[in-house]
């Protein structure tokens, strides 16, 4: 499943409990829509963590990364590319020379 | 020589707004998102509201119900109500279509001010009433939607600051609060107690016109509300903040506004000293951490002392019915890590047993409050008034049970013990199990339900509800946990729901939530 589904079927079932995927627009603040409180944005950054397995730092808990589906969508493909450039060097190397 | 106290007494709430706005017109007030208000805009825009107000038929003692979110347009609406001779009543945002519903309904609100997101609650909330109040709205308004929007209502009132016809003793506002016994109560405070409460908490936490108070606590909660009234009465800037659910960005505006008051509730500081064990965490600039609501952990006292080095850490107490109860001085904090101090300024605590006689140190005893800020009881609630409002050593004089267990040391500094009813702090809020448990029952296929508060990390206490269902019921953890989301405000829903067969019954046939505390400690 697509990363955006994934967070879509999150926030309808844990925050808004609903089916109905019309409940929500991509670009909804959380915050402002009343969805979550401050303990809910915990929750997400959990759930972030055990479901792509990146760890969501302190600094990054930040309303541009987490507060709407499109913002969460986009910090998860940063953190996944920030991930790839981790790779151990000859792991990369070795994908370059295949590529 | 002439008397030297030219000056006005204040008398209403309202009058340190218009004191600071003459004093400091152009110092910034309020700071919210990218908004940065002046005391003398927020002066104006108060006046414009409470002229807006009166022509759409407010009169004095009427109710201004306040459902937004924490925004300057807010506090306009608390002072804008104020100066109209009405109360407000604040409702927390998250407050969902029933309550909603129910706190329109008993406070009897003339006008209802909403945050245009919020509207979705609004609509199905006003379909029950009878008579419904006049809806203005912050932001845009949709078509179709029988309402006025803010900006329009502003537009067209004056600007000359109304008459005053309200004295000291009239209500100022009504704050709704959870307890043991079903509904809420709306707990009446009027302009004397309130500014009472007020001029008490600004003596002893010092606060000034230099001080930047951050809020990241509703200002429906009256502990979120009075950061919004210290700042005004001493003409501080205040930084509101929806909440802290973003920390990151809480974090960067304390450094970037150089916050010097950060006050929150034990969530708050567990979600910071968390934060803080991943990448440490320091706020030179604050000089006061304050805590109330619930009873902050000793273990806590010396970690916040670490990400506040500067700044001195009030351990407090205290309860909508009066505001604030106590302190411990912050000089105390390392030998009495556990105490929440003493009486606050111009007021005393009693510790009486059973037979309403004073307890000797160390022995637990019910806390009695005594002082102007009490409140004057719940509106229209005359018995549940009395069991909170019993008759004081001077004639006539009413003092609050607050039906809490303490102990108090030799010095009289006062330590929680317990309550005496069966609320849950979670958050810092207070949750009334009859009220959640009244919305479990009324899901069909639910037989029997009690709800309990287990110990949390974060949370202090977490909503746990004990179910067992009618036969052939199709219900499971999550269809109960949305039906009661859709209901009950966030910190009100069962965190964690068990299903059983059939719950265990006392002697008296009542469910032994006692056996069932202990099955889930195991």
């Amino acid at each position: 499943m697509e990363p955006r589904q994934i967070i879509r079927n999150y926030i309808l079932e844990n925050f808004l409990f609903v089916d109905d995927p019309s409940a929500i627009a991509d670009d909804d603040s959380f915050l402002e829509k009343g969805i979550i409180d401050s303990v809910g944005a915990l929750e997400i950054t959990v759930f972030l963590e055990q479901c792509f397995g990146f760890s969501v730092k302190e600094e990054e808990m930040l309303p541009s990364n987490l507060d709407s589906v499109n913002n969460l969508v986009a910090f998860i493909a940063k953190k996944q590319k920030g991930a790839e450039r981790a790779l151990p060097i000859s792991t990369t190397t070795a994908a370059l020379v295949a590529g | 020589m002439p008397y030297p106290s030219a000056q006005r007494p204040l008398r209403l709430l309202q009058d340190s707004l218009q004191r600071t706005a003459q004093t400091f017109p152009d110092k910034i007030a309020i700071i919210s998102g990218v908004d940065r208000i002046s005391y003398g805009q927020l002066w104006q825009r108060s006046v414009q509201m409470a002229n807006a107000l009166k022509s759409r038929g407010v009169r004095r003692g009427d109710r201004v119900a306040i459902y937004l979110d924490n925004t300057w347009q807010c506090a306009v609406s608390v002072f804008g109500s104020l100066l109209a001779d009405a109360a407000f009543v604040l409702i927390n945002p998250q407050t969902k279509s029933d309550k909603l519903a129910y706190i329109l309904s008993d406070s009897a609100a003339r006008v209802l001010i909403a945050e245009s997101a919020l509207l979705r609650c609004v609509q199905p909330a006003l379909a029950q009433l009878e008579s419904t109040p006049y809806l203005l709205v912050a932001g845009p308004v949709p078509a179709g939607t029988q309402a006025e929007s803010l900006k329009t209502a502003w537009a067209s009132a004056s600007d000359t600051p109304p008459q005053p016809a309200n004295i000291a003793l009239d209500l100022a506002s009504l704050i709704y609060t959870s307890g043991s016994t079903g509904d809420p109560k709306g707990v009446m405070h009027t302009h004397q107690s309130m500014r009472f409460a007020l001029e008490s908490l600004v003596e002893y936490l010092e606060i000034t016109y230099q001080d930047r108070i951050i809020c990241v606590l509703p200002l429906s909660f009256d502990y979120g509300l009075y950061q919004l009234l210290m700042a005004v009465h001493t003409g501080a800037a205040l930084v509101i903040e929806r909440s802290f659910a973003y920390s990151a960005q809480i974090f960067n505006l304390l450094e970037s506004e150089k916050i010097t008051v950060f006050p929150g509730v034990p969530t708050v500081y567990a979600m910071l000293l968390a934060g803080d064990e991943k990448s440490p965490l320091r706020f030179p600039h604050v000089r006061k951490v304050t805590n109330t609501a619930a009873a902050l952990p000793a273990s806590f006292n010396q970690r916040l002392q670490k990400i506040f080095p500067n700044a001195a850490l009030y351990r407090m107490y205290g309860l909508t019915e009066c505001k604030r109860v106590c302190y411990l001085d912050p000089t105390l904090i390392d030998q009495k890590p556990e105490s929440v101090g003493k009486a606050i300024p111009g007021t005393e605590t009693l510790l009486l047993n059973d037979q309403g006689l004073p307890v000797a140190p160390g022995e637990p005893g019910k806390l009695y409050v005594r002082g102007p800020h009490v409140m004057l009881g719940y509106w229209q609630q005359p018995d549940k008034t009395d069991h909170m409002l019993h008759p004081g050593p001077t004639l006539g004089e009413k003092m609050l049970c607050t039906q809490d267990y303490f102990t108090a040391d030799e010095d009289g500094c006062l330590y929680f013990v317990g309550r005496s009813d069966n609320i849950i702090k979670s958050r810092g809020e207070k949750v009334s199990p009859t009220e959640v448990e009244a919305v479990l029952y009324s899901l069909p296929g639910v037989r029997e339900a009690t709800v309990l508060g287990v110990p949390d990390a974060i949370l202090g206490q977490a909503i746990q509800a004990i179910i067992s269902l009618t036969e052939g019921a199709d219900l499971d953890e999550t269809k109960i946990r949305k039906f009661c989301a859709q209901r009950l405000e966030n910190h009100m829903v069962p965190s964690h729901i068990l299903l059983m067969p059939d719950l265990p019954k006392s002697a008296n046939g009542k469910i032994d939530n006692k056996a069932l505390a202990a099955m889930l400690a195991n």
